[in-house]
């Protein structure tokens, strides 16, 4: 029944003590509570996939997180067809892993992209990302809070870039131009094994230069590196954005094991292997080393930066403030709408 | 991959908890007594460990001959890898248990802050008990009033900011003293400071948590008081009572017993008895130890009861190292023995010091954020809006006044009649919104 996470409880009372350390006081026991409230109360996670149809995204989510967690998955009777709009449809599912568990919402935009005229396709995304923004902003200013406020607030959206080899196509820019500034981007090349190395590399190059002349922000951000260690870190992540990946759930025999992969007449593409593709790089930045940074960036920039254009937007509004708190209290502004 | 219906909480196939190498205790760890332990790996048993890590670099290297596969997981930068077990290596993860390990990275750089105040009358122990508990000199260099001069003297609030680290992990540590509570011939009201001090603090974050900057807000809001009863009574009294009563609503308050060494152990055991039915008769919300999870050992629910039944805490303090039967330790020494600080049968200062700092720090800030602060905040929410509805009632009835004193003789036309009459109508709506938000506070607390 002992699980590796959980702690092994006080000592009786009683016990003699020998040796007894004078310097100690036992601070650093504070983790360990932090860790096991942490465990008690799970943790959440959105991840939002943007791209066009046939790219691979579905496949790509159940190869991320093992299982099929993907819109396809879950609703088979979707056909494969394209809407006429852009649709938002969101599926939730509670993974554990080693007593962790992770309430996990896979966000889907079938439609991206797909239409013959697709000027504005980021704006209903655009409205989905803010409307969970105002969401959270209403649980917070109100009266009576929810000891833990759900959070339903894109942390990480996936962009899908189809493989031309050429450089980024104008709506690839349009897109992440919008989105770059209210949720974190990480671009990815789909289907990347119809792509040489060298193709991939000089691809690659031509996608940062283009983002870079567009002066757009993709995940992990120049400017939120808090220290040099940060820093060294996510510069050598930089280098290898946007992650050339395969996305696979089917198993084959190589070498004796089963690995994850496709095949075709001239070989098979193993997923995790990072010498064919960089998908266990993507996995993890995404899950095992930076995804408390996605949700710490996402709450901590992206949220604020949307509170204050909200906080400001009410100040303007011709209604007086009697008692001079001249910093916006909101619940009493909002309150004053009402009235 | 095997097709699995994706349902609710489901776990991946095949994947029981495998058990981490426990520490057999007492072993080359440096152990404190009456420490939780922790299955952390670092100091592991000699023992155990070289057989293991020889295992391990034959693994990766028999696998760097074949196609390499997925990079080995990133060095982990925290102590506790939850994947570090050897049977780990070979199966497949998807990695984010080490979720909690990257939520506690940042607060480790961030390090901790805590606010605990004291109180109680002077002479109770409570400068001495603060040192202990620390293992800090604080008070070092403490110029006592004499009795002249506290006549005057008026209750004050110090605050005292120390940073400790062990281990890695910081903490910023505020003592908040109460000196002249309690001390003045009359001391009515004295706790008013002192609540006045506390509700300061939620103003401040509440503020500061309404603002537009909300970068690097400090938590100053005081998440636990030790409350010192003095052990020369019989039970509490009625300035004890008085400031519980004050401050229980908007504070954690743990009762202290101070000066336990002047008491045998069947006096301490009636004594605590007693405070503690009174502080149920009169209605005292002290700090209140959450009950723990069914699904917890038996040892840790014993210990949990142990800890519910020594409230107040029985305790002695001391700096001051003593020699005794070839042992030193911190203590008190009289004529007639030896009193040890740290020796549970002596005091419940380990108890004490256990609960605070090792076991319930993060409950006692999580209750003072939770149920203490949200409490105040939806007192000033209401407080505000009754406010603005004053005001906006004052200023159109002012408004209206003056409109009809402005022209007496002139008829009442129909325009100006509709206008009072649509002000009117605004003024009843204001008034049932209101209404309705009350409704439904009250409902949902």
């Amino acid at each position: 029944m002992a699980d590796t996470a959980k702690t092994t409880h006080p000592q009786p009372a009683g016990r003699p003590e020998k040796g007894a350390e004078f310097g100690y006081v036992g601070i650093d026991a504070i983790l360990e509570q932090m860790r096991r409230k942490a465990m008690k109360q799970g943790f959440e996670l959105n991840i939002m996939v943007v791209g066009q149809s046939g790219l691979g995204k579905s496949t790509l989510i159940n190869t991320l997180f093992k299982s099929k967690v993907s819109r396809r998955s879950v609703m088979p009777s979707d056909e494969e067809r394209i809407p006429k709009t852009i649709e938002i449809k969101s599926v939730s599912h509670d993974i554990e892993e080693k007593g962790v568990r992770m309430k996990l919402t896979v966000i889907d935009t079938p439609g991206f992209g797909d239409q013959i005229n697709n000027e504005n396709c980021w704006q209903p995304i655009m409205k989905f990302i803010n409307e969970q923004y105002e969401q959270y902003l209403q649980e917070e200013i109100n009266i009576s809070r929810k000891k833990r406020i759900p959070d339903s607030r894109v942390h990480c959206c996936i962009y899908f870039i189809p493989p031309t080899g050429h450089c980024l196509r104008p709506i690839d820019i349009e897109f992440m131009r919008h989105l770059s500034k209210v949720v974190n981007i990480v671009p990815v090349i789909a289907k990347a094994d119809t792509l040489t190395l060298e193709e991939r590399d000089f691809f690659k190059q031509k996608i940062r230069e283009d983002l870079r002349v567009n002066e757009i922000e993709v995940y992990p951000q120049k400017e939120f590196d808090e220290d040099s260690e940060d820093r060294m870190i996510n510069d050598k992540i930089r280098e290898m954005i946007p992650f050339a990946v395969v996305g696979s759930d089917q198993e084959y025999q190589v070498n004796g094991k089963r690995l994850l992969g496709r095949k075709t007449r001239w070989g098979t593409v193993e997923v995790e292997n990072t010498a064919h593709c960089e998908f266990a790089y993507l996995r993890d930045l995404l899950i095992r080393t930076h995804m408390q940074n996605l949700k710490d960036i996402t709450s901590s920039i992206h949220y604020e930066v949307y509170r204050v254009r909200r906080l400001n937007e009410n100040n303007t509004h011709p209604s007086d403030q009697p008692n001079g708190h001249s910093n916006g209290v909101p619940t009493h502004e909002v309150l004053s709408h009402e009235m | 991959m095997r097709d699995l219906p994706p349902r609710a909480g489901h776990t991946f196939p095949g994947r029981e908890m495998p058990l981490m190498d426990r520490e057999p205790d007492g072993s080359a760890r440096p152990h404190t007594p009456g420490t939780p332990t922790f299955m952390r790996p670092i100091g592991r048993n000699l023992l155990g460990s070289e057989p293991e890590l020889l295992r391990r670099c034959q693994l990766s290297s028999t696998s760097s001959l074949e196609s390499p596969l997925s990079p080995s997981r990133p060095r982990s930068p925290w102590r506790f890898d939850p994947y570090d077990s050897i049977e780990d290596q070979d199966r497949e993860y998807v990695g984010f248990a080490t979720l909690p390990n990257q939520v506690h990275r940042k607060s480790v750089k961030k390090g901790f802050a805590f606010t605990l105040m004291v109180a109680g009358e002077s002479g109770l122990g409570k400068s001495t008990l603060i040192n202990s508990l620390f293992l800090t000199d604080l008070y070092k260099d403490r110029k006592m009033l004499n009795a002249e001069e506290r006549i005057t003297q008026t209750v004050e609030i110090i605050k005292h900011t120390i940073g400790i680290e062990e281990k890695g992990v910081k903490l910023k540590l505020t003592i908040v003293d109460t000196p002249g509570f309690g001390d003045a011939v009359n001391n009515t009201e004295s706790w008013r400071p002192i609540v006045d001090f506390v509700e300061q603090q939620f103003e401040q974050y509440f503020r500061d948590e309404s603002g537009l900057n909300r970068k690097n807000i400090q938590d100053n809001r005081v998440h636990c008081c030790l409350y010192f009863i003095s052990p020369y009574g019989h039970g509490l009294r009625p300035i004890d009572v008085e400031f519980m009563k004050a401050l229980h609503e908007k504070v954690n308050i743990v009762p202290v017993l101070a000066k336990a060494d002047c008491l045998t152990p069947a006096e301490l055991s009636l004594k605590k008895i007693k405070i503690r039915e009174e502080i149920e008769r009169f209605g005292i919300h002290i700090y209140q130890f959450p009950d723990c999870d069914s699904d917890e050992d038996e040892e840790f629910k014993l210990q949990d009861q142990e800890l519910k039944e020594s409230i107040p805490f029985a305790v002695v303090g001391s700096n001051i190292l003593v020699e005794s039967k070839g042992r030193r330790f911190r203590g008190r020494t009289y004529p007639w023995g030896v009193v040890e600080v740290e020796n549970p049968a002596h005091s419940d200062f380990l108890k004490l010091r256990n609960m605070l700092v090792r076991t319930h720090m993060q409950d006692l800030k999580d209750v003072t954020r939770e149920t203490h602060y949200e409490n105040y905040r939806a007192q000033c929410i209401q407080k505000m809006t009754r406010m603005v509805v004053k005001e906006r009632k004052r200023s159109l009835c002012s408004h209206l006044r003056e409109s009809v004193t402005d022209l007496p003789l002139v008829p009442v036309d129909s325009e100006t009649e509709r206008l009072i009459w649509e002000k009117d109508e605004e003024l009843r709506r204001m008034h049932e919104v209101l209404e309705r938000i009350q409704e439904q506070m009250r409902h949902g607390h």
